[in-house]
């Protein structure tokens, strides 16, 4: 209902990377890496202007939404709009990310309006201040090795368990449960 | 780590996405809730002597009734505080409507009682124990219904730890009808919501910390 309100610049995008996330969502890896770059890109200048005062932890936190949007990416249903699911990601990791950051609480502004997210796009990487590289040695080994081997090296499952000794279903497992331990682990030490 | 890199790792090796992950997480939840409270009332407190006979009287359904329509307006609620961005909506009044309706039953009932009468309906012989009891009998739908709404990504922490521990209070008292000898309406709009507000109240203390991701 409101998304037909905004007309204009918005529509495409949304359109965009909502053809992108069906089609990642059925497995398309190259669908799913353009769907990430280019929310990335929206998130990344949305969070300049939310973050201005703390500009060392935007791409902390753009590492967090990305994260968090891909865990969760099976609750996103194509009936819905994809603007609201992604803002309340954002919003969600952003007050998380604030939070662990209380003392500064005049920064605790939440990310109200819909329509800025899609708005404008910024592609140019400042680093993260984390190493996910180095949570991920932080991570049991079966959560760890079929990270690396899938995830890092592009091992299919099926190569990944004869290389593990873990079964196939324990590396899908691992992948999954990995994943949403390093998102934890990421927040942690914000 | 640069966000290219994290992007990489992502979108390395992704596997079509399991469709109806919350449907078939919370039937399971249920499941394993409802075989809980069932043992703990057949082998910890048995089942009430004239359960052949109480299935033929309305009241017993009636009874059944309420916490049904609770327990499913509570899941459509707990699915969509479950997804991101999605409002709960007419499900809020889908919650309040059983209540209501059992309080405005309950009302009427003490207020055309017999004058002497109305602090039985209303406490029954087992009010000191029939809320902890229902409380107790959910634990284990407690467990699962957190477990369950944790597979999602809720937002609203302390609402979904509260919802999903209201469907377990919901489990408890079906089960523990089972058991419960008071038969008067202004008992159960009473003792039986309290009962069911403990793991609800549970959820939203430990939500917070338990549904975090």
């Amino acid at each position: 209902m409101t998304r037909e309100t905004h007309a204009g610049p918005l529509r495409p995008v949304e359109e965009r990377l909502r053809t992108l996330l069906v089609r990642s969502l059925e497995g398309d890896a190259a669908s799913y890496r353009a769907f990430l770059q280019d929310l990335t890109g929206h998130l990344r200048a949305l969070l300049r202007k939310r973050l201005y005062c703390l500009p060392h932890d935007i791409e902390d936190v753009v590492q967090e939404i990305l994260l968090a949007v891909h865990n969760g990416r099976h609750t996103w249903r194509p009936d819905e709009p994809l603007t609201a699911w992604i803002n309340a990601i954002a919003r969600y990791k952003l007050t998380d990310h604030l939070r662990a950051r209380s003392r500064r609480e005049a920064l605790q502004e939440p990310l109200d309006e819909e329509a800025e997210l899609f708005a404008a796009s910024d592609t140019e990487p400042a680093d993260a201040r984390r190493d996910v590289h180095k949570l991920l040695d932080q991570l049991p080994d079966r959560q760890r090795l079929p990270i690396v081997h899938v995830k890092l090296q592009g091992l299919s499952v099926e190569e990944t368990s004869r290389l593990t000794g873990l079964s196939e279903s324990a590396v899908k497992v691992g992948v999954h449960r990995g994943l949403r331990a390093l998102a934890m682990k990421i927040r942690g030490i914000s | 780590m640069k966000t290219d890199d994290l992007i990489s790792m992502l979108a390395t090796g992704v596997t079509p996405v399991e469709r109806h992950v919350a449907a078939k997480g919370f039937t399971r939840a249920l499941t394993f809730g409802a075989m809980g409270a069932l043992a703990i009332v057949i082998l910890g407190y048995g089942v009430r002597q004239d359960i052949a006979t109480l299935v033929h009287a309305p009241l017993f359904w009636a009874k059944l009734a309420w916490p049904t329509c609770l327990a499913v307006a509570a899941l459509a609620a707990v699915v969509r505080l479950g997804r991101p961005g999605r409002a709960v909506g007419g499900w809020w009044a889908g919650l309040a409507t059983p209540v209501a309706l059992v309080w405005l039953a309950a009302l009427l009932m003490l207020w055309l009682a017999p004058p002497g009468t109305r602090e039985h309906l209303l406490m029954g012989r087992t009010w000191r124990s029939c809320s902890f009891n229902i409380a107790l009998i959910s634990l284990p739908a407690f467990a699962a219904e957190l477990w369950a709404a944790r597979a999602l990504a809720p937002t609203r922490l302390r609402l979904t730890g509260a919802v999903a521990g209201l469907i377990a209070g919901t489990t408890g008292a079906l089960a523990y009808s089972l058991r419960c000898p008071e038969m008067s309406v202004p008992f159960w709009a009473t003792w039986y919501l309290v009962g069911m507000s403990i793991p609800t109240a549970a959820g939203a203390l430990l939500g917070p910390t338990l549904l975090r991701w």
